[in-house]
């Protein structure tokens, strides 16, 4: 009889044979998300004077099917800054659990260090003290680095959240803050932004109107909504992975305004007779 | 004190023989050293109130908050101890995080005062800890629609989660005292530390239980928390003292839902008025010394 505590509860060797262990030493690592399973399409932005504009429209598609229609994928935090996301939805949920989260911690940390200092200018008659103070909590900069190191950082363990978010609001000089990270923590900042599809069709059009930083200091709340729903519209008439349901967020210092039934409009899709090659056509 | 040389107020784990715990009760005693601080539970939401002795002069005025958000809208006020309040805050936060973790939704406010009340019962059974030397309040406003769950990504069913009792209210506000032993009882209005007694006389008179006091807005019920720290104030044998205000409506009101500060403009018009009001009352008691004098 074998006593040792390996064996207990074991079947006996000299009945049944060494025990098969192989199983239990697979030569794989433990593999997490390998690809993203029901996904969100392009994200797109673009800042103007007073802030920035973001679009992504309500489509979560499960491979080529149209699953789900009502997914909201533009995210407030702190009612300061907008994160938008593409690619996998559960890591979309995830994250922004994970910032709801962070953001309640973050009240507890401006509730703790802040509140002496509103009142310790007497001068300043703020009624900003009943709303939250928004000094020394995160900004939109603050926000897309912790994002960036959090996606790294996942990326390094071989378990990325797959995404592509762009982070608008602003930054600690006040100034409009537009940046991106995607799954492998990659990050940069640019005027005008966009994931996934509208990198190669809606990034070219928005350039036009901000290719630089003084482009869209010059650019009006109305020219940069009109650039980004037109942007969208482009993207529905050539992205197969897209919806004509869309949600739009305006950034400003007044906080963040998020409309998510938008519905394209003045559609025209007599472009497409003249294109050729595929569906049931006989050139 | 008829504990004193039994023996039985050694350990908290031992209850004497007429069936108390002394360590619970000196625990108590603690408490009643505190500042005072109060709570009203009015129809359109909640008001915490707290008197902050000031102890140096070398304390920066207004900062050194002693009334902690848990959650965001969720606000506790202790009285007692302070170094046992703001662990108690920090366990009560916790609590809300492992809410949120499991349910994807905010901490109710009779569950976290539940889960509360548990932690410091815990703290009366054990040889190796002492109990909370703090009275804490427990004050929130719980939504009476479905909020939507944490990460939730498109509408759900137009039904809503199900589980509603048509014609019955759900949610509200909510006002709950925990005590060093863990006993909690939610209240119309709470106070506890150095002035409940006078504190507790005031708030009686308010009638929050019946037709008056539902009539009670938010903004009176600040008005009266000043006025009532103003009134439990012993001006003898403190100091000076700073007061400190708190308020959570429902999602129509002016915290949206939210526990935040009383604003500036409205504290200081609400102690103006407090200040006024004790004058008065003064004035009122030396013109009874008058005539009796008469």
């Amino acid at each position: 009889m074998d006593h040792r505590p390996q064996a207990w509860g074991r079947p006996r060797d000299d009945v049944y044979g060494p025990y098969d262990a192989s199983y239990l030493h697979t030569s794989m690592p433990k593999t997490a998300t390998q690809s993203p399973i029901v996904t969100g399409t392009s994200v797109i932005a673009i800042k103007f004077k007073d802030g920035v504009v973001m679009a992504a429209d309500n489509l979560a598609s499960y491979g080529s099917l149209a699953r789900f229609t009502d997914v909201k994928r533009l995210r407030p935090f702190l009612s300061t800054s907008v994160v938008g996301f593409g690619g996998d939805v559960s890591d979309m949920q995830f994250l922004d659990r994970h910032l709801t989260e962070l953001a309640i911690d973050e009240a507890y940390e401006a509730e703790g260090c802040s509140a002496g200092d509103v009142s310790s200018s007497p001068s300043s008659t703020s009624s900003s003290d009943s709303s939250p103070n928004k000094n020394g909590q995160l900004n939109a900069s603050n926000l897309h680095k912790y994002l960036t190191k959090l996606m790294y950082r996942r990326r390094n363990s071989f378990d990325p959240l797959w995404n592509q978010i762009l982070v608008a609001g602003f930054d600690s000089a006040s100034q409009p803050f537009l940046a991106s990270v995607d799954l492998r923590g990659t990050a940069f900042t640019s005027p005008s932004l966009a994931t996934g599809y509208g990198a190669m069709l809606a990034q070219p059009i928005m350039r036009k109107y901000a290719a630089t930083e003084e482009d869209a200091a010059r650019l009006t709340r109305e020219e940069a909504v009109k650039v980004v729903r037109e942007c969208m519209k482009v993207l529905f008439y050539r992205d197969a992975r897209s919806l004509d349901r869309f949600s739009l967020a305006v950034v400003t210092k007044d906080g963040v305004e998020i409309s998510e039934d938008e519905v394209l409009e003045e559609q025209s899709w007599a472009f497409a007779e003249r294109i050729r090659g595929y569906g049931t056509q006989t050139v | 004190m008829t504990s004193i040389g039994t023996g039985y107020d050694l350990a908290n784990s031992i209850f004497s023989p007429d069936g108390r715990n002394f360590q619970v009760e000196y625990a108590v005693k603690a408490v009643e050293n505190g500042g005072t601080s109060i709570g009203i539970r009015c129809k359109e939401g909640v008001v915490l109130a707290v008197e902050k002795i000031i102890t140096s002069k070398l304390l920066k005025p207004n900062a050194n908050k002693r009334i902690a958000t848990v959650d965001r809208h969720l606000g506790i006020v202790y009285s007692g101890m302070i170094p046992d309040g703001r662990h108690f805050v920090d366990r009560a936060r916790d609590e809300a995080r492992a809410w949120r973790d499991t349910f994807k939704s905010p901490i109710g406010t009779a569950d976290l005062a539940s889960r509360m009340g548990g932690y410091m019962q815990a703290y009366t059974l054990y040889q190796s800890v002492r109990p909370f030397g703090i009275t804490a309040i427990v004050g929130g406003y719980d939504p009476s629609v479905d909020l939507p769950v944490d990460g939730e990504v498109g509408r759900g069913p137009s039904c809503g989660a199900g589980g509603k009792i048509p014609g019955k209210n759900f949610g509200g506000p909510g006002l709950y005292m925990i005590e060093p032993s863990g006993l909690y009882w939610g209240y119309y209005g709470a106070a506890t530390g150095k002035g409940r007694q006078a504190a507790k006389a005031e708030l009686e008179k308010l009638d929050l239980a019946g037709p008056g006091g539902e009539s009670l807005t938010l903004e009176q019920a600040v008005k009266e928390a000043a006025r009532i720290i103003y009134v439990a104030h012993d001006d003898n044998k403190d100091k000076d003292f700073e007061l400190e205000m708190t308020w959570i409506s429902g999602p129509e009101g002016p915290t949206k839902g939210l526990h935040q500060e009383v604003p500036r403009a409205l504290r200081e018009e609400a102690e103006r008025l407090a200040k006024k009001a004790l004058e008065s009352d003064d004035e009122e008691e030396e013109g009874k010394d008058d005539k009796m004098e008469e």
